[in-house]
C-alpha cells in the first residue's frame, strides 16, 4: 500500500494530520489526527464558573462565539436561569452569533476552500480594468507566489475567466467577512473573543443607531450571499459535479439546531429554533435528539483507557503518554455507539425533514437547481451547499430579528450562582453540534466537559475500530494523482475541521494555582 | 520600475487558537489584501512564506516551502510565532510535520526558525507571555517563546504583541515598523517586550467610563451605566490602547460594550487577572488615588 501523509492540512483551524494508506489508487485506511493538546477543560477547573464564558472561547479563535452562546446557555441553565433571558437578551445572542456564522461561512467557501477549485494564476492573463484583479496580476508578475503557491497542481477545472471572476470574489469576501466581524461587535464588543454574551442574557444595550448600523452591514452581506455565495457554490457544483458522489460520509447526521425563536424553554432541544434539531439516517428519517445516548470513546486517542465510553456529564479524561495505543489527540464521540457527522448538512436536513418553510424552499429549489436527489446531498459539495443555504436563512431571518429588539428594555437579568449544580449548553455552532457541561460546587468549577463538533467530525476510531465520520468520507475514494491528491484535501476541507475546539480535556484532579510575579 | 524589496515571512503556529489571525484578517486599513498582494509600503513587500490558516498548499510541499525559506533566507526572514510553546515529554503536545517518519515537535520547528531569523514577532498573549496555553495547571508545559529561546540560548531580537486576540492595528504597526525602520530600540519598548506606542498607557487611563470613576458611579450590576471596577474590570491594570483605538473597525470595544476589560495583554493573563468578575485589589493611579 501507498502512503498519502497530509501534515499539516492547511486552511482549517489548527493541528490536523491526515493519512491515507491506497491500493490501485483507491484509500483502504485512513488516519485523522489531531497534533495540539492544551487542556482547556483543565485550566477551567476551580475557576469561577463565569470565566467559563471566557476561557472557553479561547478554545477557537474561528468560532468563539459559539463557544460563548454554548457556555452561557450552560451557566443559565446550571444558575437555573435558561427559561429567564429577557427578550432583548435572546435576540440580541442569535444577532451575535448570526453574524458570527455569516463571517465564517463565507471565510470557509471562499478563503478556506476555494483554493482546492480556483486557480490563481490565470489572473496573469487577466486584461480587464478590476482594480483588484489587477492588483492580484502585479503580484504574480512579481513573481514571489506565497502563500498562494505551493499547491496542488493539476485538476483546476475553470477557464480563465471564470477563475479570475472567482478571485475577485475572494478579495470580495474578505472585506464582506470582515464586515460580519464589525456587525457582531456592534452588540458583542469585540470579536475574536466577545465579552457582551453573558450568563443572564447580554451586557450590551440596543440602541436605535446600532441597530441600524448592523442592519446596514447585514443588508450588504445579504446582498452578497444572495448574488455572490450563492451563485459561486452552483458554479462549483457544476464545473465539478462529480464531488456529489465523492466523500459520502457515515450516513448518520446530528444538529441540535440553533437561533432560539422563543427562550421560554429551559430545555434547549425542547425549544422552537431556526434550524431545528434531530438526528437524520442515510434513508432520512427524523429522529429527536437525546443527549443522554452520547459517550466518548478514547481506544484510539491518548487518553487513559479507564475514562473510555463515559458520558460527557460524567466525562472524565485522562491524559497518557502511551503513545503507543492510539493515533490522535481527539476522543471519539459516538451516538448510541454509532457514528453522527455533525455540521450544516445535519442542520439543513434536520430542518428540511422538520418541515421548516424556508428551508424546504431554498433545499427544494437547490436541489432540483443541481438536478439531484437530497441523498446527494451527503458529498463535498452537498456540505458546501449546506453550508451556503444555512447562510442564505440566516441572513433572510437577521433584518426581522433586529426589529424585534425594545431599546429601553432589559437585555439582562441579575442571578445567584448556586452553591452546588449541573449545567447543559447544547447549541448549533457554525461547524455543528456544540455541547458543553457543567458541575458546580462550593460555588466553583469542579467539572467541565465539551464535545464540539469537530470532536464528532476529525474523531479517530473508536473501541469497536468503527472509523469516524472524516476517515469514512476519505476511505473508499479513488484518487488520480497520489502525488497532488486534490480528491482529499477537498473531502477534508468540505467539513470545515476545527481542530483546537475538538482537542479538549477534563480531569477530576483538583488544579494549583500557579505563582506568577508581574514586574 | 524599481524592483519591489521581498521580506519573507513565516508565520508558525504552536499552542493557539487561531484567534490571532482571524483577528488580523480583520484589519480595516491594511486590509489583509493589502498585507498579502500588494506593496504594504512603497517598495516593500511582505512575502508570506508559511501560513496555514491560508496557504493554498498542504503537507510535505508547504513543510519544503517552510525549510527552503529558512535556509535561501537566513538570517533575512521574519518570524511571526504564535501560540505557546509545550514543552511537556520533549514537546510531542503539538507537532507539525514528519521528519523521518517521526512528528516534529513545535518546539523544535520554532528552535530551528528562531535561530535564523532576522526577527521575531511574538504575536498574542500565548505566544509573548504563555496566555491560555500556560494558563494553571498547564497540563502541556507550555511557555512563552521569548521564555522559550531564552532557556534554548535562542538571541534572536523578538517584539511581543499580546492581546487575547491582539488588535490587528498592533500587528500591522508592528510590521510596518520593522520595514521602516528596522528593529526597535530598546526605549520603544516596555519592561514586557511590548511597543510603548502601542501599550504605553492604561486602559484606564483613557477609558470613556473614567468619568464614572471620578465620580464614584459604579455599576451595580452588568449592563447598567457607570464604572465596571467594582464588577472586575481590570482597565486599571492593563496597558493597550484600546479605549482610543477602538475594535473591528471602531464598532465597539470591550469596555464600550459593558462587558469589562479583562486584562488580555497583561502577561499573567489569564491567571493573575481572574476571577474575571471578581474586583481587582485596589490599586493606586496617578492622580487618581484608590477607589471608595
Amino acid at each position: 500500500m501507498s502512503r498519502i501523509l497530509l501534515d499539516p492540512v492547511t486552511r482549517i483551524e489548527g493541528h490536523l494530520k491526515v493519512e491515507a494508506y491506497l491500493e490501485n489508487g483507491t484509500v483502504k485506511e485512513a488516519k485523522s489526527t489531531g497534533t495540539l493538546f492544551r487542556g482547556i477543560e483543565l485550566i477551567l477547573h476551580g475557576r469561577d464558573p463565569r470565566d467559563a464564558q471566557h476561557i472557553t472561547q479561547r478554545i477557537c479563535g474561528v468560532c468563539p462565539t459559539s463557544h460563548s452562546i454554548a457556555a452561557t446557555f450552560n451557566l443559565d441553565s446550571a444558575f437555573g436561569i435558561a427559561d429567564r433571558i429577557p427578550d432583548n437578551g435572546r435576540i440580541l445572542r442569535n444577532l451575535i452569533l448570526g453574524a458570527a456564522h455569516l463571517s465564517d461561512h463565507i471565510l470557509h467557501f471562499y478563503h478556506l476552500a476555494a483554493l482546492d477549485y480556483v486557480d490563481v494564476t490565470k489572473v496573469a492573463a487577466y486584461d480587464g480594468k478590476d482594480s483588484a484583479l489587477n492588483t492580484v496580476k502585479a503580484f504574480i508578475e512579481r513573481g514571489e507566489l506565497g502563500p498562494f503557491v505551493p499547491r496542488y497542481e493539476g485538476d483546476y477545472r475553470f477557464p480563465a475567466e471564470i477563475d479570475q471572476e472567482l478571485v475577485g470574489h475572494y478579495v470580495q469576501a474578505l472585506t464582506v467577512r470582515r464586515k460580519g466581524q464589525e456587525m457582531l461587535a456592534i452588540f458583542g464588543g469585540r470579536i475574536p473573543h466577545n465579552p457582551a454574551v453573558v450568563p443572564g442574557g447580554v451586557t450590551e444595550a440596543p440602541t436605535v443607531d446600532k441597530i441600524t448600523s448592523f442592519l446596514w452591514r447585514l443588508n450588504e452581506i445579504k446582498d452578497f450571499i444572495d448574488n455572490v455565495y450563492l451563485p459561486d457554490v452552483f458554479t462549483v457544483a457544476k464545473t465539478y459535479s462529480d464531488y456529489f458522489e465523492i466523500g459520502r460520509g457515515c450516513g448518520n447526521l446530528l444538529s441540535y439546531g440553533n437561533y432560539d425563536l422563543d427562550g421560554t424553554d429551559a430545555d434547549y432541544l425542547g425549544r422552537n429554533r431556526l434550524m431545528k434539531q434531530g438526528t437524520v439516517s442515510a434513508d432520512l428519517r427524523l429522529e429527536p435528539v437525546d443527549p443522554d445516548k452520547i459517550a466518548e470513546y478514547v481506544t484510539n486517542s491518548w487518553y487513559e483507557d479507564s475514562t473510555t465510553g463515559l458520558k460527557p456529564a460524567e466525562g472524565l479524561t485522562v491524559p497518557t503518554e502511551n503513545w503507543g495505543k492510539g493515533y490522535s489527540w481527539v476522543k471519539a464521540p459516538r451516538y448510541e455507539g454509532k457514528v453522527y457527522e455533525v455540521g450544516p448538512l445535519a442542520r439543513v436536513l434536520a430542518s428540511y425533514l422538520s418541515g421548516q418553510p424556508a428551508i424546504k424552499t431554498l433545499v427544494d429549489s437547490a436541489l432540483s437547481a443541481a438536478a439531484i436527489h437530497p441523498q446527494a446531498l451527503f458529498s463535498v459539495l452537498g456540505r458546501h451547499l449546506a453550508r451556503a443555504l444555512c447562510a442564505k436563512v440566516l441572513a433572510d431571518s437577521m433584518g426581522d430579528w433586529l426589529l424585534q429588539l425594545k431599546p429601553g428594555e432589559p437585555v439582562y437579568i441579575p442571578y445567584e450562582i448556586p452553591d452546588e449544580s449541573k449545567g447543559m449548553g447544547l447549541v448549533d455552532g457554525a461547524r455543528g453540534a456544540l455541547g458543553h457541561w457543567i458541575e458546580i460546587k462550593n460555588k466553583r468549577i469542579s467539572r467541565y466537559q465539551c464535545v464540539v463538533p469537530s470532536t464528532w467530525n476529525m474523531s479517530p476510531r473508536d473501541d469497536q475500530g468503527q472509523p469516524g465520520p472524516l476517515e469514512q468520507a476519505l476511505i473508499g475514494t479513488r484518487v488520480k494523482d497520489e502525488a497532488n491528491p486534490f480528491e482529499l484535501v477537498r473531502i477534508v476541507r468540505s467539513f470545515d475541521p476545527c481542530l483546537a475546539c475538538a482537542i479538549h480535556v477534563m480531569t477530576p484532579k483538583g488544579r494549583t494555582l500557579a505563582k506568577f510575579r508581574v514586574g | 520600475m524599481a524592483k519591489t524589496l521581498e521580506y519573507p515571512v513565516i508565520w508558525l503556529q504552536g499552542a493557539t487558537c487561531t484567534g490571532c489571525p482571524v483577528s488580523v484578517l480583520n484589519s480595516v486599513s491594511p486590509t489583509i489584501k493589502n498585507l498579502l498582494i500588494d506593496e504594504i509600503l512603497p517598495g516593500k513587500h511582505v512575502s508570506l512564506k508559511f501560513q496555514a490558516t491560508v496557504m493554498a498548499g498542504s503537507g510535505e510541499q508547504v513543510i519544503t516551502a517552510m525549510e527552503d525559506t529558512r535556509k535561501q533566507h537566513k538570517g533575512g526572514y521574519i518570524l511571526v510565532a504564535e501560540g505557546a510553546i509545550p514543552t511537556r515529554s520533549n514537546g510531542r503536545y503539538c507537532s507539525l510535520g514528519e521528519r523521518n517518519g517521526a512528528l516534529v515537535p513545535i518546539a523544535d520547528r520554532a528552535a530551528e526558525l528562531g535561530s535564523d531569523a532576522l526577527a521575531v514577532i511574538a504575536l498574542g498573549t500565548c505566544a509573548a507571555y504563555g496566555g491560555i496555553a500556560a494558563a494553571a495547571p498547564n497540563a502541556s508545559q507550555s511557555v512563552s517563546v521569548p521564555e522559550f529561546f531564552r532557556s534554548t540560548g535562542i538571541n534572536t531580537p523578538l517584539i511581543n504583541v499580546p492581546g487575547c486576540p491582539p488588535h490587528p492595528d498592533w500587528f500591522m504597526g508592528t510590521v510596518a515598523s520593522v520595514l521602516l525602520m528596522g528593529l526597535p530600540e530598546s526605549k520603544d519598548l516596555d519592561e514586557f517586550g511590548r511597543l510603548k506606542s502601542f501599550y504605553g498607557s492604561l486602559i484606564h487611563e483613557n477609558c470613556q467610563r473614567r468619568a464614572y470613576y471620578d465620580e464614584k458611579k459604579f455599576a451595580k450590576k452588568l449592563s447598567d451605566e457607570g464604572c465596571l471596577y467594582e464588577l472586575g474590570c481590570k482597565g486599571p491594570v492593563t496597558h493597550a490602547d484600546c479605549p482610543n483605538r477602538l475594535w473591528n473597525g471602531g464598532a465597539n470595544w470591550c469596555v464600550g460594550c459593558g462587558g469589562m476589560c479583562i486584562g488580555c495583554t497583561s502577561p499573567g493573563f489569564p491567571d493573575l487577572v481572574s476571577p474575571i468578575y471578581q474586583k481587582a485589589p485596589d490599586v493606586a493611579l496617578p492622580n487618581i488615588g484608590a477607589s471608595k
